[in-house]
């Protein structure tokens, strides 16, 4: 690689880090797209700065388009809150309004006799290539403070996005530190326009946060992933267009962040998508098991039998032999087959697995009936669920059972109760 | 001897609607007092302007005697419920911690003590076991516990609670109640924004009665009767009979 590759996968990887720390913030705002908007208003800001100085430098494009950019969020701000227009509308309405201005502002300059002109409309699609040491430097400057400002503000910053009445309330001025973020997302813009462009900045902000908060569910976690992530995308980015295939590097990189996203998307351990269809998966296994057993010893129960017809249960219940055959597997059905039917009765250990399934289920019935009651005798906080019924609470939960007659009638546990004598044979 | 909160002539309105009228009301110290009125009537309104979240159209709130600003310190706030986005990526004790940021001003971290006392707040409220716990995995009541813990962190004189007793059981609710009389016992203030009229003369040492403007305001078994209760509710209160009777039988 030669020197000048070096200083763009410098400022990429710093471009990336930066938009990853405050995209988090923006995201969890659901002002994902803000950054859209704010690269777009960005435009005229920059073709205006030139017009007026005539010089080509970074600095002076970051105030023009810093300028314009805040006028945009601001009108949004205002539109919502004036009229009677929503915020997406007002999304909309400025993002192309001011595009729209910076447009015909470029064509102007591109058409004038301005020797300097050539360059601005690489704002457009962004040109990572053409960055030189000192754009990068500067680079290294405004990513340094925006990260040392999320740094410091890192409470108020969170206050802001969770709950920014609250905040108020303590006396933290929520709209000073709106317009300050605000701000910190143009200059990221800025940064981001000549790298990635206006069109593609916004991806920038938003996809890294999103791929982020798939692996946490702690905030300052959330910002390191998300900055690790934008880092990576942007040096992904420029080494694959280093290649020499020309491919340019600002799409490269929106184009990495988003398979970190697909990739986070799909696998993350609690939030990604396959994790979420094993657990569906098994829960409802679990639950189709459950009722099975349980319908089971309830008719068993209703009708004093010990074995039962599968025709008869389907009758009554919705009984899958898919299920049944686990069941069997598991140990706790036996299943006769005769000519016309199959012959149901529960095992050994079949027996214990119903009866306290049964039981769990109707003490949660009776909880559910007298939750008003009882809740006084619940200690603060604990939860009464399938999983755990809280132990002081059984005997007040059997009382009621037996109140409303639905104990479960036969119980293995007990050596006293011979259960083959109750039943009449089918 | 400065009332604890003392509004006079408030007036808050949207736009072009008017949402509070010439409101004027002391709130007595060291009690449990209810903002009781219909849907829409302004009670959260009349909370948020107290705490200056709100720009008034007239009139002005004081805080012992001086402007909100300056006594901010003394006063906690216990939002709705469901005015924020629960899905954040943050857990209960982090949550609480908030409370303390109030005290702790611009740029300064929580200490190891801010996080002792947030975590004796979520003691009070029992849920210390769920310090950890992510807050979307809370229930609601857990989740109302953890405002409450939040506001209780800020270590107040005065709290404002916004709807409390909504969307929680019946365990969270009576764990409530009673932090609320630990609070009065303290001879802390404490104003709740409520609408179940059934409990009212249980949890309430005084009301204030408010349909866009004040209706009625003191002790609550002076206040809260039919008279008072058809003038704030109107034709809303369908069950005004029944109700009444109750609260006559009481």
């Amino acid at each position: 690689m030669d020197a000048n590759t070096w200083w763009v996968l410098i400022g990429t990887a710093l471009l990336g880090l930066s938009s990853g720390v405050l995209g988090c913030f923006a995201f969890l705002r659901k002002q994902g797209l803000m950054g859209d908007v704010l690269a777009h208003a960005a435009l005229p800001g920059i073709c205006l700065a030139f017009m007026i100085t005539g010089a080509k430098n970074s600095f002076l494009f970051l105030i023009g388009a810093a300028i314009t950019g805040i006028l945009g969020s601001l009108c949004i701000n205002w539109i919502t809150r004036y009229s009677r227009i929503k915020e997406d509308t007002a999304l909309g309405l400025i993002l192309s309004v001011f595009f729209g201005l910076g447009i015909v502002l470029l064509t102007q300059i591109q058409h004038s006799n301005n020797g300097n002109q050539s360059g601005l409309d690489k704002f457009l699609f962004g040109q990572s290539a053409s960055m030189v040491a000192s754009d990068v430097q500067w680079m290294a400057i405004m990513a340094g403070l925006l990260l040392l400002m999320s740094f410091l503000l890192f409470k108020e910053l969170k206050l802001l996005c969770f709950d920014a009445s609250y905040g108020q309330s303590l006396g933290f001025s929520m709209r000073g530190l709106n317009l300050l973020f605000m701000t910190f997302l143009v200059i990221v813009v800025v940064i981001g326009l000549q790298v990635a462009g206006v069109v593609l900045m916004a991806a920038l902000i938003v996809t890294p946060a999103a791929a982020a908060r798939y692996w946490t569910e702690q905030l300052s976690t959330m910002v390191w992933i998300s900055a690790v992530m934008g880092a990576c995308s942007g040096v992904i980015g420029t080494w694959i267009s280093s290649f020499g295939y020309n491919l340019s590097t600002g799409p490269l990189i929106v184009l990495a962040a988003t398979m970190m996203f697909i990739i986070s998307m799909m696998v993350a351990p609690q939030r990604g998508l396959l994790s979420r269809l094993v657990r569906l998966m098994k829960t409802r296994r679990e639950l189709a098991r459950e009722q099975h057993i349980n319908s089971i010893y309830t008719y068993m129960e209703k009708e004093q039998v010990l074995k039962v017809s599968l025709l008869d249960l389907q009758t009554q219940y919705p009984i899958s032999t898919h299920v049944l055959s686990q069941l069997k597997e598991e140990g706790l059905i036996h299943m006769e087959e005769d000519h016309q039917d199959i012959w149901i009765g529960f095992t050994e250990t079949g027996w214990k697995a119903a009866y306290d399934t049964v039981l769990t289920n109707r003490m949660l019935e009776m909880w559910l009936m007298h939750e008003a009651d009882l809740a006084s005798k619940l200690p603060n906080g604990e939860i009464v669920s399938k999983d755990s019924i809280p132990e002081h609470l059984v005997p007040e939960l059997q009382k009621l059972m037996i109140q409303h007659q639905c104990e479960p009638k036969w119980n293995p546990y007990d050596s006293n109760q011979r259960m083959k004598e109750r039943v009449v044979s089918p | 001897m400065f009332a604890p909160v003392s509004i006079r002539n408030l007036s808050v309105a949207y736009h072009r609607k008017p949402v509070l009228r010439d409101i004027d009301y002391d709130a007595p110290e060291g009690e449990l007092i209810g903002i009781i009125g219909p849907n829409g009537a302004g009670k959260s309104t009349l909370i948020k302007a107290i705490l200056g979240l709100l720009p008034l159209a007239s009139g002005e709130v004081k805080i012992y005697g001086k402007p909100y600003k300056e006594q901010r310190h003394l006063v906690g706030y216990v939002p709705q419920r469901e005015s924020v986005d629960w899905d954040f990526p943050t857990h209960a004790l982090d949550v609480v911690l908030m409370g303390r940021y109030g005290k702790l001003g611009w740029f300064r971290r929580p200490k190891a003590e801010d996080r002792e006392f947030a975590l004796e707040c979520l003691q009070k409220v029992g849920m210390e076991s769920f310090a950890k716990r992510q807050i979307s995995q809370l229930s609601g009541g857990q989740q109302q516990r953890v405002f409450l813990a939040r506001a209780l962190a800020q270590d107040a004189q005065i709290y404002l609670m916004d709807e409390p007793f909504v969307g929680v059981d019946a365990a969270t609710e009576k764990a409530i109640i009673q932090i609320l009389n630990e609070l009065k016992q303290q001879k802390k203030t404490v104003l709740v924004v409520h609408h179940d009229l059934q409990t009212v003369t249980e949890y309430f040492d005084s009301i204030l009665l408010i349909n866009m403007c004040k209706i009625a305001a003191g002790p609550t078994r002076e206040v809260f009767h039919a008279d008072h209760l058809q003038k704030t509710y109107g034709g809303r209160l369908t069950v005004l009979p029944e109700t009444s009777n109750m609260i006559v039988t009481r």
